[in-house]
């Protein structure tokens, strides 16, 4: 009886510390949020601007870039997968790495081979454990992404979709790069405190909308240097400012999958506390009234054989 | 014509600097181009490393070096796009 008493007290001990790690990280993941809503909103003037600029370069001159060419015969396609360096964040990295093997069966049924980058620890441990390859990886920094960060994997990308899949069966084409004709990208798009969804996009080549021409009044924009170099210097940087947005929503939708499921963990936390509490309770009280029945009942035969002599 | 130059200044992870001024002065890969108020529409791209001066309406000025940078002009302004930009030390000029 009193064994049992003792294992609940251990076990209502562990139950309270789990708690306050549960705690813990629900508080912080909450700060972050918020930051990283922030970050997102911090960078969408610079996206805007490039935005608009792409517009009014495709709208005023012929273009022609292999970032906005689809290739004819695509042999094999980039897939860029976001995923977070720590886990207790729910469901978060199973619905991108799901996202994303569906996207690798649909490519695949295509006929097209494919090439996987992987950013964040658990997409990377998902792929390794499975004994499957990645062409690329970068850890480290899913939860405050920098430019900087965009920036290493925008020209890893740019590297193998411009040098194109030119390989002959073993051997890497010219450039000695695992190329790849198209990319996508899969990211978990924030789209309130409840409710993130990881989706799949076209990454490149990219689709620039031509703005429906205004009759009439259509500034004519003079370009230094000229449209088409223009052109080459903006679109990589576009690509990466693409990574870089999603890298960003990303990291909020982490924080705020992780809150979620740290609040319901502590939730739980507490009842079952409540239920050890009594469980412990009713069994030390049990305790108890053994204990009294067993002095009362040792009292009575004592004097029971008392009165006998 | 307007007599004052709407200027962003905007870099990929915030806004830096955003106003109305006399006048922006910045390098493009052909040369150095000053912009004053209704300057026709002009993409350009910057020099490498470069500034970007920005020349406000009291006879002050601000410096920025920019790194990855464009200059768009429109009906709208002036807007400096920038990877990183920085406000420059005085001495630097």
């Amino acid at each position: 009886m009193a064994g049992q008493v003792q294992l609940l007290r251990r076990r209502i001990r562990t139950v309270r510390s789990t708690k306050k790690i549960a705690k813990a990280q629900e508080l912080v993941a909450t700060s972050r949020i918020a930051k990283a809503q922030e970050r997102v909103a911090a960078s969408k003037p610079y996206a805007e601007a490039i935005t608009r600029v792409l517009t009014a370069l495709a709208t005023n001159a012929t273009i022609d870039n292999p970032l906005l060419t689809p290739r004819e015969r695509v042999q094999r396609a980039g897939v860029l997968l976001i995923t977070s360096d720590r886990g207790l964040a729910g469901a978060y990295n199973a619905n991108a790495i799901r996202t994303c093997e569906q996207l690798i069966a649909r490519l695949r049924a295509d006929g097209k081979d494919v090439a996987l980058y992987v950013i964040g620890r658990k997409g990377v441990g998902y792929y390794r454990f499975r004994n499957r390859p990645i062409s690329a990886s970068w850890t480290g920094f899913s939860e405050r992404p920098s430019f900087e960060d965009a920036r290493r994997v925008g020209d890893a990308l740019l590297g193998a979709f411009v040098s194109g899949a030119d390989d002959n069966g073993e051997q890497h084409g010219p450039e000695n790069i695992e190329g790849v004709d198209e990319l996508h990208i899969v990211s978990t798009q924030f789209k309130s405190l409840i409710t993130q969804s990881a989706q799949a996009h076209f990454l490149a080549p990219m689709q620039v909308e031509e703005r429906e021409r205004e009759p009439g009044l259509r500034p004519a924009y003079e370009f230094e240097p000229e449209a088409g170099e223009l052109l080459d210097a903006l679109l990589p940087k576009y690509l990466n400012t693409r990574i870089y947005a999603a890298l960003l929503e990303s990291a909020a939708s982490e924080s705020a999958s992780r809150r979620r499921a740290m609040k319901s963990a502590s939730d739980n936390a507490d009842d079952l506390l409540k239920r050890y509490t009594r469980e412990m309770n009713s069994a030390r009280q049990a305790a108890i009234t053994q204990e009294i029945s067993e002095i009362v009942g040792g009292v009575e035969a004592l004097s029971a054989s008392g009165s006998d002599g | 014509m307007a007599s004052q130059l709407h200027v962003r200044v905007v870099a990929v992870e915030e806004r830096i600097w955003s106003g109305d001024a006399d006048m922006v002065v910045a390098r493009t890969t052909e040369g150095e181009i000053g912009v004053l108020p209704g300057h026709a529409p002009l993409l350009g791209l910057l020099k490498e490393p470069s500034q970007v001066r920005v020349k406000l309406a009291g006879g002050d000025q601000l410096t920025y070096d920019v790194t990855g940078g464009f200059l768009s002009i429109d009906a709208d302004g002036v807007t400096v796009l920038a990877e990183s930009a920085t406000p420059a030390t005085p001495d630097a000029h």
